[in-house]
């Protein structure tokens, strides 16, 4: 893996790089574009919201970004890896070192704690019990859930889980936290504090991608990216 | 170190996770419990069974299936002691000596048959008691002239029940009726029982010493002296598979003691045969059936692991997403799943246990636990459970993820 070696230094800057990225799928006889030569860099600790109406390729953008995808062509750097041509263990590693998921179901495992939730990256990472229970305190404080730690998530409000999972997505100290539309699913009180505390994560350092079909909540991001049948149709600012 | 105290993690992550989805584990476990249970179980009321089935011939009619016999002619009292002494697998040797003399009772008199035996004859036939008492080593003993009558002899000499403790000259000889037994019936075919048309029993002992071992033989016309100490030793063997051996083992002694063949040995063959037949069936039977619930309770492990893992499809997505690389998903479920299949097992032993020690106890039917079907069981519903619960992972793991986490 030279190569990547090279590309660290002329994209240090950036934390993912898109080049003309495409992504086809097969529907029966017809071969759908999901993503169309899609290029784009993200920088290291920028805030992006991608917008677009349903179908115009929003999810399968954000799918690529945290590689749970590969692409049908093109090129994706991220800090200056090509992960486009990984198998499928590479881009678990990937994952679990470098991405941090939000989604707007929540997707907490319900049978188990909210530290145990916190921690379940680190259990992939292989720390030891004691080391990643204290991490996860750790983290229930930095989203106000200190005292939240033995509750399932079925006890706790919409708000709580979403912060659980924003917990959870940092557990690894991710190069990037992906969130898809994580305030889907709450009230806009609650949404706004989601959206303070990505912000406020932001303003730390993270750089953080969100895919969101509502305007008021992309204004908390510094850039917009709308997207177009599979293409890019405008960036904002 | 580093590995076991990993793998003790990940079974006690695997435990946590049966704990926390209790209802699912449970039934998944009663598959394993009741398959293991049953199967078990099974093996043990057939076990019984057939046990019950091959014995039912020693207690009815008596000498079937475990008996040598040898007869006839030349045998020599040193005989029984060397067979008793030498065969540690021959359980009872029971001497036999025929004799003819004539009987009177009261007024009747009449030519007898007797036969010259020890207790062991009656243990070893056994001759259901009508009246009184059969021969007792104190009998041989003290050389007694006691003697009991077959049904077909009292018939004979017209002897009721009242006639125990009455006076029977036999030869000259006084003895003293102190039971009557039931007769051979004649159902023990091919046993070469010989008491048949026998009138009574006298001790052995008594027999000698009152009669002498010279026979007297009246063949057309003229007589023949002959001296015979035994007609027959019958020889009680420990178990079925020994006969044969035991058999062949006494015929190399006799050979050796004695110079001339003068005698000849008799297996009951065709029992042997037919007690082996039946082992067979009952041990195809029984396979049969053990085989079957295996494989029912191998399809019930496979349906709610299937279902168990469809239902937990979210759950693998979201561990996906996370980091989480095939094989450990995989690893997850395995452990799980032979968590499960372990519980499951020794549950399903202590049923297998408890269950045939209930039908004895409520039923009267006799069980008996194997080793082997404990192991047996136990190891195949354990390597179903494996192969069945580790399908559908491995069927989970080959998920795409994003679809994984789509599953509702």
């Amino acid at each position: 893996m030279a190569e990547p070696a090279v590309q660290e230094k002329q994209a240090s800057s950036h934390e993912a790089v898109l080049e003309k990225i495409s992504r086809f799928y097969r529907m029966g006889g017809n071969e759908v574009r999901a993503l169309d030569e899609v290029s784009v860099s993200f920088a290291r600790g920028s805030f992006w919201a991608i917008l677009g109406a349903s179908g115009s390729g929003k999810s399968t953008l954000l799918n690529l970004l945290g590689c749970l995808d590969r692409p049908s062509a093109g090129r994706y750097l991220l800090r200056g890896a090509d992960v486009s041509q990984m198998d499928d263990d590479q881009l678990s590693e990937i994952r679990l070192r470098s991405i941090g998921f939000i989604f707007q179901s929540f997707n907490l495992l319900p049978q188990s704690t909210v530290a145990e939730n916190i921690a379940l990256p680190l259990y992939y990472q292989g720390w030891d019990p004691a080391r990643s229970s204290q991490r996860a305190r750790e983290l229930a404080t930095r989203v106000g859930l200190q005292e939240r730690l033995d509750h399932r998530p079925m006890e706790l409000s919409g708000g709580q889980q979403q912060r659980v999972a924003i917990a959870r997505a940092l557990a690894n100290d991710p190069a990037i936290l992906l969130a898809d539309e994580p305030t889907g699913n709450l009230d806009s009180a609650t949404s706004r504090e989601i959206m303070q505390l990505l912000s406020e994560l932001n303003e730390q350092g993270k750089t953080i991608i969100m895919v969101t079909h509502e305007e008021d909540i992309a204004a908390f991001a510094s850039r917009r990216l709308y997207l177009k049948d599979g293409r890019i149709d405008r960036i904002e600012p | 170190m580093l590995i076991p105290s990993r793998k003790l993690r990940e079974i006690r992550l695997g435990i946590n996770s049966l704990l926390q989805h209790k209802l699912r584990s449970f039934l998944t476990m009663l598959g394993m419990v009741f398959g293991v249970g049953s199967v078990i179980a099974m093996l043990a009321v057939g076990e019984g069974a057939s046990k019950e089935a091959l014995d039912q011939p020693l207690e009815e009619e008596s000498q079937q299936t475990t008996r040598t016999f040898m007869s006839i002619y030349g045998l020599l009292y040193e005989d029984e002691l060397r067979i008793a002494q030498s065969f540690p697998q021959v359980l009872r040797t029971v001497p036999v000596k025929i004799l003819r003399k004539v009987g009177r009772l009261g007024e009747h008199t009449m030519d007898l048959r007797l036969l010259g035996t020890t207790p062991g004859w009656f243990q070893l036939v056994r001759r259901p008691l009508i009246a009184g008492r059969a021969l007792l080593p104190a009998d041989l003993k003290n050389l007694a002239n006691t003697v009991v009558l077959t049904e077909y002899g009292a018939r004979r000499l017209l002897a009721r029940e009242n006639s125990i403790g009455q006076q029977l000259t036999l030869g000259g000889e006084s003895f003293q009726v102190v039971g009557i037994v039931r007769s051979e019936t004649g159902q023990g075919e091919g046993l070469q029982s010989p008491d048949q048309q026998i009138d009574a029993y006298i001790p052995l002992t008594t027999a000698r010493a009152r009669f002498g071992d010279i026979a007297v033989q009246f063949s057309a016309g003229s007589r023949s002296r002959e001296l015979i100490e035994l007609h027959q030793i019958i020889a009680e063997v420990d178990s079925t598979s020994q006969v044969t051996a035991t058999a062949s083992g006494i015929e190399v002694m006799l050979r050796r003691f004695h110079k001339k063949k003068d005698y000849s040995i008799s297996v009951p063959l065709a029992l042997l045969r037919q007690a082996e037949a039946t082992k067979r069936t009952f041990n195809v039977v029984l396979g049969s059936i053990a085989g079957i619930s295996l494989l029912v309770g191998g399809i019930g492990i496979m349906n709610i692991m299937l279902a168990s893992v469809t239902e937990r499809t979210r759950e693998i997505g979201i561990r996906r997403a996370i980091g989480a690389k095939r094989r450990q998903i995989i690893r997850q479920f395995l452990i799980e799943t032979m968590v499960l299949s372990t519980t499951g097992g020794l549950i399903g032993i202590a049923i297998g246990l408890l269950i045939p020690w209930l039908i004895t106890l409520v039923a009267g039917m006799p069980t008996v636990v194997t080793s082997l079907s404990l192991l047996l069981s136990l190891g195949i519903s354990l390597a179903v459970g494996i192969i069945f619960g580790l399908y559908p992972a491995v069927r989970a793991a080959k998920l795409d993820p994003i679809e994984a986490l789509r599953h509702e």
